[in-house]
């Protein structure tokens, strides 16, 4: 079993949160969360249903302001005019009147790369999410699955300093989930990207994560940290991933 | 001699299309099944395989093009109490509390008030929701909007309850906690259930028998006997080992 150190040994920290406190009037929603980032990391937190995954996102995104605390990345306090946070919804946000590439370049163009740049991220992208064929359709002629790896392709093309995901694959069936989940891990092998994936789905977590944080019901905390140095692909049948899974399920049970 | 089941709702060679001016679609493609009586049968297949189709016709929502649907060895004519839905999406009446969505189907039969509500508190009770008999739909959370269908569809005493992925727009912990339920619910007060998902897992947890769909046109692949012991464990070998084969089989659908 690797432990924390061995794993942190050697990696960057790419993003650090230092005391992230949210309240809400009397309702004090997150409690004083401290954890880094490593750079190319995937990371996942899970926690119990409603115990503010989607405050905690939304304060690291810069959403909302965080009630006290500190979001550093690459060591200066996170902005969104130097840093590129990108953000998948859980609700597919793929622009309904941009075609594919177009949501693609979307981004790059606010961003304000050069032109030459902005053509080579979006070929690169389309061919590596296999969308070239659908360049030019828009969102509402493709299936679901099609639309969220749009939103994936455009928020991959901005070779982002974090990758916030909220629960991108909930609604989608369970095969297409697996899918998407290895197309995911594939990207992200290839791009390095520092992602953190949010999800209610144990089994999600333990796929994707390379470390997984669980939060503990509100006010949420960071109640265990485990590292998942299984190989991929990872099987959801094999012994060692059911034992991690059984942990963390153990670890958040309300029902 | 052992006694031979009693099948209480059968399809025989139904089929179902949808024409356009442009296209046609086969949805379903002559699809023959029996659902024994309190049998708890689901249907899994993924998306686009005609599954809500399937229950739809069922339900007598649509009428299929070809075959028939026959409930007690008579073929069905369009929708009737004697079989309840529940649905993805809830559809609960916003302006209705819990008590009132939950005895509606009761009030529409024409049963008297002191009666129907005696038996939709038995089912709120059930579902675990004393207390918010007063509630309106808007003051639930997801799971409690979907335990009030679930006693809604039961209440009404139907003979098959049709469930129509009921928990798809459930966060995967709130499955769980749903899944859980269904099955303590349908222990205690057994109905003939179909049930349709596109989840593996739940489809295992639950069902006596699983049916795999295929995809574009919707046609019966397989057919899996769960002989697990019930309540099942998620990670229990023998489970762990049926998701496996099931998954095997299931279709990819992009």
């Amino acid at each position: 079993m690797t432990t924390k150190e061995d794993y942190a040994r050697g990696k960057k920290v790419k993003v650090s949160v230092t005391d992230l406190t949210k309240c809400y009037d009397e309702l004090l929603v997150l409690d004083d969360i401290n954890f880094d980032i490593y750079d190319g990391e995937m990371l996942c937190i899970v926690g119990p249903t409603g115990c503010g995954k989607t405050t905690f996102l939304n304060t690291l995104a810069r959403f909302i302001p965080a009630t006290k605390g500190e979001i550093l990345v690459d060591g200066v306090p996170s902005n969104p005019r130097r840093h590129n946070i990108a953000f998948v919804f859980q609700e597919i946000s793929s622009v309904p009147w941009l075609s594919v590439e177009d949501n693609i370049r979307f981004g790059l163009k606010i961003k304000k790369l050069p032109a030459e740049e902005i053509e080579r991220r979006v070929e690169a992208m389309l061919e590596l999410v296999g969308l070239k064929p659908f360049r030019r359709n828009f969102p509402q002629e493709l299936s679901s699955s099609m639309e969220q790896r749009v939103v994936i392709a455009r928020n991959f093309a901005l070779n982002p300093d974090l990758l916030l995901m909220d629960e991108p694959y909930g609604q989608l069936d369970i095969k297409l989930r697996y899918y998407l989940e290895d197309e995911l891990i594939r990207i992200w092998g290839e791009l390095k990207s520092t992602v953190l994936f949010v999800t209610h789905n144990i089994e999600e977590a333990v796929y994707l994560g390379q470390r997984i944080l669980v939060l503990s019901n509100k006010p949420a905390k960071i109640k265990e940290e485990i590292i998942v140095d299984l190989p991929r692909p990872r099987k959801f049948d094999d012994p060692e991933f059911v034992k991690i899974r059984e942990r963390v399920t153990e670890s958040i049970r309300w029902w | 001699m052992a006694q031979r089941p009693n099948i209480k709702i059968e399809c025989r060679n139904v089929s179902k299309s949808f024409v356009t001016e442009q296209y046609t679609i086969n949805v379903l493609d002559d699809i023959s099944l029996q659902v024994e009586e309190n049998e708890f049968l689901v249907v899994l297949g993924p998306g686009q395989s005609g599954k809500t189709t399937l229950l739809n016709c069922m339900a007598g929502i649509i009428m299929p093009d070809a075959g028939q649907i026959l409930l007690d060895g008579k073929t069905i004519t369009g929708p009737g109490p004697d079989r309840g839905v529940v649905f993805q999406q809830y559809a609960l009446f916003p302006w209705k509390t819990v008590m009132d969505n939950v005895s509606f189907g009761l009030y529409i039969k024409g049963v008297e008030k002191s009666k129907r509500n005696e038996v939709a508190q038995k089912y709120i009770d059930l579902v675990g929701l004393q207390g918010f008999e007063r509630s309106f739909p808007h003051q639930l959370s997801g799971g409690m909007k979907q335990r009030v269908g679930l006693a809604r569809a039961w209440a009404n005493g139907p003979e098959v309850l049709l469930m129509d992925e009921p928990f798809g727009a459930l966060d995967a912990q709130t499955r769980y906690a749903m899944e859980k339920e269904t099955l303590s619910i349908w222990e205690k007060d057994k109905r003939t259930v179909v049930f349709v998902t596109n989840n593996v897992e739940e489809a295992i947890y639950l069902g006596d028998r699983v049916i795999v769909l295929s995809c574009m046109p919707g046609r019966i692949k397989s057919q899996y006997p769960i002989d697990i012991p019930k309540p099942r464990e998620y990670t229990d070998p023998r489970f762990l080992e049926m998701r496996r084969k099931i998954s095997d089989d299931t279709e990819l659908s992009l």
